[in-house]
């Protein structure tokens, strides 16, 4: 407890810096990371953030020391030139994109591999320092570096922001927003620099492997609450700095934990509670959502067991028991049960002495279902020359799905009709 | 306006397919004879591929079922031959003209064995009878689509099969290519094969085809060419969807609702 | 003789996931390589700290259980949950690596493994790990032995499945049509890239397991037409590779894993060109 109040006091400059630092890094690659993701190129994140490497060495063997600025300029050419050979190898042979982010990713990896043998055999003592860049290390971020990486962050929101529209468009419908007289290449141009841009800062707090995490879970989570792509950046900036201060946290309470490695961990887990719960689209909730499928099928089905009994003599409020409900529909008895309890307490039916009948409200009910079903067996036949024998099982099924407005509809087509097409009634 | 054939050899029966829970074919009931040229016509998305990958097993439908020869497929598959989209594959594939059609052999092969003597020039034979020899050695991303086509109908002509069903043949060929290919159809059903073909220019179908299956995401019509095919079911197939069908299988998608009832 | 061991080594690593990446390219399935690769971190600190050292059976069964996972998870979510495959990837083996190093960092004063050593590999080290028989016979370094059965395993699976992966590859729905499975073919394929990914690693590490699955078949792919003459020139290149790789490294003194990436890249960037050039000319004969 003393921790967390100390951790939120941020009494600490240290602790200041560092929150504020994963915290800018995190969000503004998750906001880039939101329209990599829209256009279908996860994967280029993580051939950028291995490509990287090269650049940085050049940097380090031209100055012969850790100077931050040079660093970042020699990563940015070299996780620009990988993009520009991934795009160039696609368009201008038959190798396919997956290919050719692979191949780019391990040669450049590779040859940042070379140059970082020879940094090593200098035995240089700022040799450390590369090794952050490389694996990442938040908690090296401190005093000037953290004011450049911060800068660049807050840049990247910023452009982000101006641009929305204009990337969100593209990220839509790239064949549109040109027709609509948008810089579709410069823009692209544009967002490929602050993808560069940001797997370029955030590569200092998780490393090169995990950097792809930061631009693409935070997205594909958000992905999941929303389908309107401004929440979805929203959602994802807001994703990516809890990851970034639960990292921090954690580094903080216990100092041997990486922040890094840990921030993606969170982000993840986000993003797996977001792939199976988060609302409509989620695992449980679609699984839900077809378990009680079942119970309104279950349900309106017995519904209707009641109204062909009571067309059989007009009676439609008869009591009935289990027996002479199974008659005229192949149910299990257990379900049977269970449905009719169901029923009785939303007081559709009524239940005397182990039997049931309508309720007024339940007979409105019934009569809904078996309209709704005679009216699609009608517009089958009608509309769809399907002939009248094998019209009841499609009818069976939409019976249960079709909403008001539908049904009106439905109604308005088949212009009021009273008889279905094998000749009973249509009940109103 | 569905006209039934006496004895059958493809039987579908309420055939409903539905990607991801919404119905893009609705209750499709119809029959073909033995020895004919069916042309399967509708718009754009009517779901004619769709019926055939159905019909071959590619997509398990929500409800009815398909009989071949009045057996389900699995049991006839060596009598039965599809020709895919030529769209679908990767043209660049590195595989010569010959290995194409060799592939034609491999549902007779079984597991272990390799192409051997015979089934090379069996295929050469095919791939002569398309006019095609010439480029057995050839790799397939220099063929013109033309081309392309009459070695993916090659290759279908190697498996040796009693019934084909053949996804948009005619689509992008030159017409030297079109007449061939017509020109083998009629051969193959004058020796009592049955031929599919999903088609879309309503002017030639009239003159290439024995029999017709109208689709919009429902079955409009089918039966022999000459009673069916009329203006009316034309009409009827291309006058837009139908609107509440079409609302129908959102819902569907969207409500995660089982096609049909468990 | 410490050259040839390294030379072998790379050779046989080379070939077997060049065989294999042939059909992963082919497949536009690349990208799955990279994340088995870095997958298996978690994997084998959990059997560091089962056996208690680098003990082969063991890192082994830890790797390919977790690469596994892996797999399993990205279908998963990309089935179950419908996300998007490149992003199932990259989700999954970013966590799976991340959790591979909190527990490196965990127990730290246990665990003689680092996230250098999944990236980089040490095939320098490769001729002291031998394997000497209770006898004393020595036999030779183990990792060749190792790498060796697989790449026999690999061959065997080729050629036994050659038409299946053939028409698999190429027209699936066709395949399905003739009564191959699509679906075993698929898992047979991860299977065996995950067991050559598993056993290379330790000797060459992610990064060149990446380049030897990606690069030399995405060479030949583009020097050749047929698929046979492309699998023939994949292990041509891969012995290529590995001779230049080592004498590059062995000149310059530098990481051997990197100059065999390198060779890769450069192989790669001759073809290309020399690719341009006759697509070039060939449109200006056309025209
Ligand atoms: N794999 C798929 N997933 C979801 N919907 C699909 C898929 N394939 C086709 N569809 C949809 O199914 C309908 C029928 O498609 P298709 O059979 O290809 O039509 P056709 O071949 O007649 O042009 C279209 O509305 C199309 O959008
Ligand atoms: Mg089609």
């Amino acid at each position: 407890m003393q921790n967390l109040i100390d951790f939120f006091s941020f009494s600490d400059p240290n602790v200041r810096y560092v929150v504020l630092g994963t915290i800018l890094l995190s969000s503004s690659a998750a906001m880039v990371g939101a329209f990599i993701l829209l256009q279908k190129k996860a994967l280029v994140g993580d051939a950028v953030a291995h490509s990287v490497l090269p650049g940085i060495c050049a940097a380090f063997l031209f100055s012969g020391s850790k100077n931050i600025v040079l660093m970042l300029a020699g990563a940015f050419v070299s996780g620009w030139l990988s993009l520009v050979a991934i795009d160039y190898i696609t368009a201008k042979s038959k190798i396919k994109k997956d290919a050719a982010i692979g191949l780019v990713l391990a040669v450049f990896f590779g040859v940042g591999m070379v140059m970082m043998t020879f940094i090593q055999q200098t035995g240089n003592a700022a040799q450390s320092g590369l090794d952050h860049f490389i694996f990442g290390k938040a908690a090296a971020l401190v005093g000037d570096d953290l004011l450049i990486f911060s800068i660049l962050a807050a840049v990247i929101l910023i452009t982000v922001g101006l641009f929305f529209k204009a990337f969100t468009l593209v990220a839509f419908d790239k064949n549109y927003a040109q027709a609509l007289g948008y810089p579709v290449r410069r823009l692209d141009l544009l967002l490929t620099s602050l993808t560069v841009l940001a797997v370029v800062t955030g590569i200092t707090a998780v490393g090169v492997v995990l950097m792809a995490a930061m631009l693409i879970t935070p997205a594909a989570a958000a992905r999941y609450w929303t389908n309107r792509i401004r929440h979805m950046v929203g959602i994802a900036v807001a994703f990516g700095a809890f990851a970034g201060l639960a990292g921090a946290y954690i580094s903080y309470v216990a100092p041997s934990m990486p922040t890094g490695p840990w921030m993606v961990v969170v982000s993840t887990a986000i993003a797996f509670f977001s792939f199976f719960f988060a609302p409509k689209k989620g695992i449980f909730p679609r699984m839900y959502t077809q378990y009680k499928n079942q119970w309104i099928i279950a349900e309106e089905n017995t519904l209707k067991i009641f109204y062909h009994l009571g067309e059989r003599n007009s009676h439609f409020n008869g009591m009935r028991g289990l027996n002479e409900l199974t008659s005229t529909r192949e149910m299990e008895r257990a379900t049977l049960k269970a449905t009719l309890r169901r029923l009785a307490t939303k007081e559709l039916l009524v239940t005397r002495n182990n039997q049931w009948g309508l309720t007024d409200k339940g007979y409105q009910q019934a009569a809904r279902v078996v309209r709704l079903h005679r009216m699609w067996e009608l517009y089958l036949t009608k509309y769809m020359d399907i002939p009248a024998d094998h019209v009841h099982d499609d009818a069976e099924t939409i019976e249960h799905i079709l909403t008001p407005e539908l049904e009106r509809e439905l109604e308005h087509q088949l212009d009021y009709p009273d008889k279905d097409p094998h000749n009973t009634k249509i009940p109103k | 306006m569905i006209i039934h054939a006496k004895e059958p050899v493809l039987e579908v029966h309420d055939l409903t397919v539905s990607y991801s829970r919404k119905p893009v074919l609705w209750g499709i009931d119809f029959t073909l004879p033995s020895g004919c040229i069916a042309g399967v016509v509708g718009p754009n998305g009517a779901g004619k591929s769709t019926l055939l990958k159905t019909i071959m097993g590619l997509i398990p439908p929500s409800s009815g079922y398909v009989k071949l020869f009045g057996h389900p497929l699995e049991e006839v598959r060596h009598r039965v031959s599809y020709v895919p989209q030529r769209e679908s594959v990767d043209w660049d594939f590195p595989v010569s003209v010959l290995d194409v059609v060799l592939m034609g052999r491999y549902g007779k092969m079984g597991l272990l064995r390799n192409p051997d003597r015979q089934d090379k020039a069996m295929a050469m034979d095919c791939l002569d009878k398309m006019g095609m020899s010439a480029f057995a050695k050839r790799q397939i991303s220099q063929l013109s689509g033309g081309q392309q086509q009459r070695v993916f109908l090659a290759r279908a002509l190697a498996q040796e099969a009693d019934i084909y069903f053949m996804d948009e043949p005619f689509a992008g060929v030159d017409a030297a290519t079109e007449q061939a290919i017509i020109t083998l159809l009629r051969d193959m059903a004058a020796a009592n094969k049955t031929i599919i073909v999903v088609h879309h220019d309503l002017q030639s179908a009239r003159d290439y085809f024995d029999w017709i299956i109208l689709l919009n995401m429902r079955l409009v019509a089918g039966g022999p060419t000459g009673e069916v095919f009329t203006d009316e079911m034309i009409q009827q197939a291309y006058g837009g969807r139908l609107n509440l069908l079409a609302q129908v299988g959102d819902m569907m998608e969207k409500r995660a609702f089982p096609t049909r009832e468990p | 003789m410490i050259a040839f061991w390294i030379i072998l080594t790379g050779f046989l690593v080379a070939s077997a996931c060049g065989l294999l990446g042939c059909f992963l390219v082919l497949r536009k399935m690349s990208m799955v390589g990279d994340a088995i690769s870095h997958a298996i971190l978690p994997g084998i600190v959990i059997a560091f700290l089962w056996s208690g050292s680098r003990e082969p059976v063991s890192m082994f069964i830890g790797a390919s259980t977790t690469g596994l996972v892996a797999t399993l998870l990205i279908e998963f979510f990309h089935h179950k949950a419908r996300l998007q495959s490149d992003a199932a990837i990259g989700v999954v083996f970013t966590f799976m690596f991340a959790i591979g190093i909190i527990l490196i960092s965990i127990f730290a004063g246990q665990v003689d493994v680092d996230q250098d050593c999944v990236l980089y590999g040490e095939i320098a080290y490769t001729p002291i790990d031998l394997w000497i028989l209770d006898s004393g016979i020595i036999m030779g370094p183990r990792p060749v032995y190792i790498v060796g059965t697989v790449l026999i395993l690999i061959i065997l699976f080729i050629l036994l499945g050659y038409k299946q992966l053939k028409l698999t590859s190429f027209d699936p729905a066709f395949a399905s049509a003739v009564g191959i499975s699509t679906a075993v073919w698929h898992y047979l394929l991860m299977a065996a890239v995950s067991i050559t990914t598993v056993s290379s690693f330790e000797s060459v590490g992610a990064i060149l397991v990446i380049a030897f699955l990606i690069g030399p078949p995405a060479t030949a792919y583009l020097l050749t037409d047929d698929l046979k003459q492309m699998l023939k020139i994949t292990v041509i290149l891969g012995l290529f590779v590995s001779l230049t790789g080592y004498g590059l490294a062995y000149w310059l003194n530098a990481s051997i894993a990197g100059c065999m990436a390198t060779m890769t890249g450069v192989c790669f960037a001759v073809a290309f060109a020399r690719h341009r050039w006759a697509s070039s000319r060939y449109r200006a004969r056309l025209v």
